[in-house]
């Protein structure tokens, strides 16, 4: 019985941190390349909206899951060109258009609003889904899930283990030196933008079309961006680490509902911003433990080393910087 | 004249570029522009008592942008306002709360503003000491700050304070007649806020144009690594800043809760922090031209109040207009100058 339960938990574990993985792990390739596109709660929003229209006026669950990730690619690349082009602030564009479309969203989505949609069936792995525990945690799914744990391994292999993905780092470490070696910063910053950028519309797809099916005022996916925003911080600019904090969240965020059971007499709406509180605290843990030398006698050893690693965390050295190539 | 001039064909690109995005938009929707904008127009500036409204959310707007100026000084995004203006009207209604028989109203009014901004400047000194102390960026305390501060607005309008018998998201207990802000009946507008706004303005402009802890905001913002050479505390600046921007969010969470609602409610604040974020922004981080476009962008909210009975359109269309005005106006400041000034926009 405690098995069962315990998968079935798993399960929804990984399934309901899909969404919110996919927007950390997308904003982690655009700020591993240089730019911070801050408009992310808004691109969510409005690549929920956008998916769900679609899918709901044309019937098709691809074009919508498309519909968004485009969507989401236009928004960051306002936020890179404007950056790159005409060297106005990241962070003031950034967060302009996340404010922006977020009533954009709600404008454009009101006909939709309540309406009951199509959203995507669950596709067990043939086979695989037998196997005992494992069968219920990781093979019966629909499909933006399974592809957001593939997800995390593809942005690792292309980050660390492609020459492409070295250029990409180098690109957001020292554009100058990337420059000098006949790599076009502005060019490569760009692509990765609009490529981040896609993936943060297409998670507002899968929360719109899979995890929390429809659309409302508000839709349930509202701060998720912020959030997301703080894991890549977390990660340290890592797809693994970034993932763990995503799925951490996302225990979290279960755990939060169990609690609402215990306190009914709190109103659900004060549950809803733990996570906020929680993401401030992590963040001062994370810049406390980098001071740790300073304030602490320094660790020594392997085994100090090791676990000190995860609370070091290195931001790309040239990140939000306005680009200056002469 | 040939500045002038400059001026103004960047204002009126900025306008062209963001009335055009909202057209688009709106014919997008499958709605007629024209009539839109024409409910917009009569939904805020149609009848005195849509003036009333439209300066009931200019007085918050413009106490925010205010407080802001002098945070986008030294290069702060001060995301927090929002929060300080709930924190502000949380204290204040805690200080009217505290009137009982025999009290004094003038005492327990001027208390509450007392308290309203302490308690603004409290919660920005929070998120201040977050960022100087702790390192975190001060966008990511802020917003969580504001979604704690409305937290804690529902656990107390939902539990300790509300109302007898029922609970709901219509706010606390209306508080005494005698604490009440007096108002002009035809708008239901306080001229004590006006007064205020006024008194918030040029302490405002003189602060900025004066006073030498403005000037040294400027050049930290500008330059945080020669501060050392002039023997100034970075620190101790940002949290001066802080400080400020909150007092004055607070002040406007009083007024709101003082004036204008004679209560505490959930939606306090009405975005109104977020929003006068885009206010300076559009302003170009001056003084001067504050109390402007917090006019026009009170217009268009409460125009917009009227759209889903008019035209079954959502309010949010305010937002949209906003956000393109102030994405235009970057847009065209940016092209202009080519190159960015460091601590003028962070």
């Amino acid at each position: 019985m405690i098995e069962i339960s315990g998968s079935a938990l798993l399960a929804s574990l990984l399934a309901g941190a899909a969404p919110i993985l996919l927007a950390t792990l997308g904003e982690t390739i655009t700020e591993r390349a240089g730019v911070i596109n801050l408009s992310l709660d808004g691109t969510i929003l409005l690549g929920a909206m956008t998916a769900f229209a679609v899918a709901c006026s044309t019937g098709s669950l691809a074009a919508g899951y498309l519909a968004a990730g485009a969507v989401g690619a236009f928004l960051a690349g306002i936020v890179a060109a404007t950056s790159l082009y005409w060297k106005v602030s990241q962070v003031a564009v950034g967060f302009v258009l996340t404010l922006m479309a977020k009533d954009l969203a709600y404008f454009l989505g009101n006909p939709y609003v309540r309406l009951h949609g199509p959203s995507s069936p669950s596709r067990a792995v043939p086979f695989l889904r037998d196997v005992p525990f494992f069968g219920t945690v990781l093979f019966d799914h629909p499909l933006p899930v399974y592809f957001s744990m593939v997800f995390i391994f593809l942005c690792w292999w292309y980050l660390y283990r492609t020459s492409w993905g070295l250029e990409l780092r180098a690109v957001g470490e020292n554009p100058r030196a990337s420059h000098a070696r006949g790599i076009d910063p502005k060019r490569l910053r760009m692509a990765y933008a609009l490529a981040g950028g896609m993936v943060v519309g297409f998670s507002g797809a899968v929360f719109s079309l899979c995890v929390k099916p429809g659309w409302g005022r508000p839709q349930g996916a509202e701060g998720t961006g912020w959030i997301a925003l703080a894991l890549v911080i977390f990660g340290g600019w890592h797809p693994f680490r970034a993932a763990l904090g995503a799925y951490l969240f996302a225990f979290l965020q279960i755990m939060g509902i169990h609690l609402q059971g215990w306190f009914p007499s709190v109103p659900a709406q004060v549950f809803q911003v733990a996570p906020f509180p929680l993401m401030i605290f992590t963040l001062l843990a994370l810049n406390l433990g980098r001071k740790e030398p300073a304030l602490s006698p320094p660790l020594k050893g392997k085994w100090a080393a090791s676990f000190r690693r995860p609370f070091s965390v290195s931001m790309p050295s040239s990140l939000g910087r306005p680009l200056d190539l002469e | 004249m040939k500045n002038l001039a400059r001026l103004g064909t960047d204002f009126a690109v900025t306008l062209v570029g963001a009335f055009g995005l909202a057209t688009a938009v709106l014919l997008f929707a499958g709605a007629e522009p024209l009539s839109a904008f024409s409910a917009l127009f009569r939904g805020s500036l149609g009848s005195l008592l849509r003036l009333g409204y439209v300066m009931n959310a200019w007085i918050p707007l413009t106490l925010c942008a205010c407080g802001l100026i002098f945070t986008f000084r030294i290069g702060l995004w001060n995301i927090g306002v929002e929060g300080q203006v709930m924190m502000g009207a949380i204290l204040a209604t805690w200080a009217l709360r505290c009137y009982g028989e025999g009290g004094s109203p003038v005492l327990t009014v001027a208390a509450a503003f007392a308290a309203g901004m302490a308690g603004g400047a409290l919660w920005a000194l929070l998120a201040g000491y977050l960022k100087t102390k702790g390192g975190v960026h001060e966008i990511f305390t802020g917003l969580g700050l504001n979604f704690v501060a409305q937290a804690i607005i529902l656990w107390l309008v939902f539990g300790p304070w509300k109302r007898a018998g029922v609970a709901s998201m219509s706010g606390t207990e209306t508080f005494s007649r005698d604490l009440w802000l007096p108002a002009v009946t035809a708008m239901r507008l306080s001229p004590a806020g006006l007064a205020l706004v006024a008194a918030a303005l040029v302490l405002t402009a003189v602060l900025i144009r004066y006073s030498r802890a403005a000037l040294r905001l400027k050049a930290l913002g500008n330059n945080e690594r020669a501060a050392p050479m002039f023997g100034l505390r970075p620190q101790a600046y940002m949290l001066l800043a802080m400080a400020v921007a909150g007092g004055f969010a607070g002040l406007a969470g009083t007024i709101q809760a003082a004036g204008v609602y004679h209560r505490l409610i959930p939606a306090i604040s009405s975005n109104y922090g977020y929003l006068a974020l885009l206010v300076v922004m559009l302003a170009n981080y001056r003084v001067a031209a504050v109390p402007l476009v917090a006019f026009f962008f009170a217009c268009l909210n409460v125009g917009s109040i009227q759209l889903p009975m008019v035209l079954e359109l959502d309010s949010s269309l305010s937002g949209v207009i906003q956000g393109a005005l102030v994405l235009s106006a970057l847009a065209v400041h940016g092209w202009r100058s080519g190159i960015t000034k460091p601590g003028r926009a962070p």
